[in-house]
């Protein structure tokens, strides 16, 4: 073992003065690796962050509210047996938590109302476009997972009463207040004031799709009368426990049913989601996402191991005579080998370090020039880059070494 | 009969009809075709022949660094046949010291680095090393440029290094295949007073030339031509070498 340290070190002093006297050679070869340890930690990044972006986005749904509608969250082949059913109404919310008050043991909490449109809002000479406006009741903040910057949620008396009073996304005060406060001003949306009680905290973007923040909530009644007439609507439904979802999914469409008032012979005419099964739906294609980007940075890596592969092996065919003389010194064979491996994975733990410094600077200036885009540096990628790094080393040094730790002495001596 | 101008030491050398054969597509080339020698502790041995004779397939042999297509080697007693390559590998580290008519150092090293080597494969740590490569650079008259890298010095003073690296071992045997044959005859000279010096010293040395002036130091001399042993002397006979060279 002492022995073995012993050589380890003396091979690495060996290797460190061949890369000094290679400095051009080494600095090119160790390139291959820093582009290719920069692409694998970049795109392992990038997964890492779209994975943490997916998770953050699907807890927006909550993982113990059903929401019944009229489309389900997966790709249907039969559209056209969706298009032609009944709209949800508002009004179901009520008559399911009348059910679900007279249901004992139930499994369901209450049903919330929701309904929406895209509209503008004002506030002075400033507008937003495109604002996700939705219409619901007070309750609707305990399906919700948002926390407040500033202000409250409206509350029952304002509900009922559908006063003209709303809470606002954190991109819509963003935009409307840059520096005041926005509470108990009054944005213009259709025309009409709503005055503001509260601002929800940042919560990003859907995906990195669609802004969540770019949102006003007010009382169903107000939506209604100055929004739209029919009353169209998702419903949501909060379940008691998480764990028996089943269950409560199976009480839910139940309830649905006698609703809609469908004989039992009818199929359901109204989907019943939740969270999970939009993330069956997505991961695939997350997962997917996240092989091929790996694959096609993993093939940058390919290409500069294939460099260190390559340049291991003109080292060795240039030293053939150093080799001989090396061996008639009396250097064993995996003496010659332990050479030429550490040379190889010396090179490609420094392309490693000099790559992964680069990629950490790089997701440093991402994550302040696109705040959105989702990066995600962690200490498990440190280390499986070095693992990366080295593993390559070691591959791509093997068969040159082991070339070199073959050599005839005599042959090699005679080499020109 | 071999004779010698003092007592020798036991048996180091011991070869028995050695044949080596290079097979080169078609052709088989026989560089050795029974040679038997028997070398000792101490002695000084200068092997000659013309070019081509089979010296230095011969001298790697003798140095663990080849092996006999057919024929016996035993070295201080041991079969070399069987041992494996890392007891090859402690042999040529420890009871060889090598030295090469294109000098062989590492290019990029001191001399100090240089001679340090063969103890870096001798697994001996760093400070006795030092200790040893400057003892031995001071030995070869070199103490004042341990520091030089070889295209910093002479050719002689390349040659120099390259002897304190075969000596730093304290191996049993030197062996030098043409060791001046990149050197003018001054230096040449110099060189070989160097390996009289060794000599006097207590070193086993073989000599590869095909300079009678050079093999002229040595205490015996063996004369091969193609690949066979044609003569094996006490001291050096200018005379039958004389008449071994101008052979058709
Ligand atoms: N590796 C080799 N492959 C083929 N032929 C060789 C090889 N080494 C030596 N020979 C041949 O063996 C013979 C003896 O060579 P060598 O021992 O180098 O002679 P010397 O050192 O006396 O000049 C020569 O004919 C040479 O061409
Ligand atoms: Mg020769």
């Amino acid at each position: 073992m002492r022995r073995f340290l012993y050589e380890l070190s003396e091979s690495w002093k060996i290797a460190a003065s061949q890369m000094r006297s290679n400095l051009t050679r080494s600095a090119l070869t160790a390139l291959g690796v820093i582009i290719g340890i920069v692409a694998v930690t970049l795109m392992g990044t990038a997964i890492g962050g779209i994975q943490v972006g997916f998770d953050k986005s699907m807890s927006i749904f909550g993982d113990d509210v059903l929401y019944v509608g009229q489309w389900p969250w997966r790709k249907v082949d039969d559209w056209w047996n969706y298009r032609d059913r009944k709209k949800i109404k508002t009004e179901y919310a009520d008559a399911l938590n009348r059910m679900i008050a007279m249901t004992p043991n139930s499994n369901l909490m209450i049903a919330i109302p929701t309904s929406s449109v895209i509209r503008s809002v004002k506030y002075a000479d400033s507008e937003v476009s495109n604002v996700l406006v939705r219409g619901t009741v007070s309750d609707y903040i305990i399906t919700s997972t948002f926390d407040f910057k500033e202000g409250r949620f409206f509350n029952d008396l304002e509900s009922r009463g559908g006063a003209n009073v709303c809470v606002v996304g954190y991109d819509v005060a963003d935009a409307l207040f840059p520096s005041a406060s926005p509470i108990d001003k009054s944005v213009l949306i259709n025309g009409q004031p709503f005055k503001i009680v509260g601002v929800i905290a940042r919560q990003g973007s859907f995906l990195g799709l669609f802004s969540l923040d770019s949102i006003v909530v007010m009382p169903l009644p107000a939506f209604q009368k100055y929004f739209t007439a029919k009353s169209e609507a998702d419903i949501l439904v909060k379940v008691k426990d998480k764990t028996k979802l089943a269950e409560a999914k199976d009480e839910l469409g139940g309830l649905m049913r006698r609703v809609r008032g469908l004989p039992p012979e009818k199929k359901d005419d109204f989907s019943i989601n939740e969270q999970q099964a939009l993330k069956s739906t997505l991961d695939p294609i997350k997962n997917s996402i996240a092989v091929a980007g790996l694959f096609i940075t993993g093939l940058s890596l390919f290409v500069g191991a294939i460099g260190i592969m390559n340049i291991t092996f003109v080292s060795v065919k240039e030293r053939t005579k150093e080799i001989g003389t090396r061996k008639a010194l009396g250097a064993r064979r995996r003496t010659i080998l332990l050479q030429f491996l550490i040379e190889s994975t010396a090179l490609c733990l420094l392309g490693g370090i000099i790559g992964l410094g680069f990629a950490f600077a790089m997701c440093f200036l991402i994550g302040i020039a696109f705040p959105s885009f989702p990066t995600q540096f962690s200490t498990g990628l440190v280390v499986i880059s070095m693992v990366v790094s080295v593993m390559t080393g070691l591959i791509s040094g093997f068969a040159p070494a082991w070339t070199a730790s073959r050599l005839d002495p005599v042959t090699a001596l005679r080499y020109e | 009969m071999v004779t010698s101008t003092r007592p020798v030491g036991p048996l180091v050398i011991d070869i028995e009809n050695i044949t080596k054969d290079y097979v080169m597509g078609e052709e088989t080339v026989h560089a050795l075709r029974g040679v038997s020698l028997q070398i000792h502790k101490t002695e000084y041995i200068a092997i000659m022949g013309p070019s081509g004779s089979g010296k230095s397939t011969l001298m790697n042999m003798l140095g663990c660094l080849d092996t006999p297509t057919s024929g016996r080697y035993e070295f201080n007693g041991k079969n070399v046949a069987e041992m494996n390559d890392d007891e090859l590998a402690a042999i040529r580290n420890r009871e060889i010291g090598f030295v090469f008519q294109t000098f062989n150092l590492l290019p990029r090293s001191t001399s100090l680095r240089n001679v340090e080597l063969p103890l870096i494969y001798a697994g001996i740590d760093p400070d006795t090393r030092e200790e040893m490569a400057t003892h031995v650079l001071h030995e070869v008259g070199l103490g004042d440029r341990m520091n030089h890298k070889p295209n910093e010095l002479s050719g002689g003073q390349r040659q120099r290094v390259a002897v304190a690296r075969a000596l730093v071992n304290k191996p049993s045997i030197i062996l030098a295949d043409e060791p001046t044959g990149n050197l003018d005859s001054k230096t040449g000279e110099e060189i070989m007073a160097l390996f009289e010096d060794l000599y006097q010293r207590g070193n086993t040395i073989i000599l590869v030339t095909h300079e009678r002036d050079i093999a002229v130091h040595a205490r015996r001399t063996v004369h091969l031509r193609d690949g066979l042993i044609e003569t094996d002397h006490a001291g050096f006979i200018p005379e039958l070498d004389l008449v071994a060279l101008e052979r058709p």
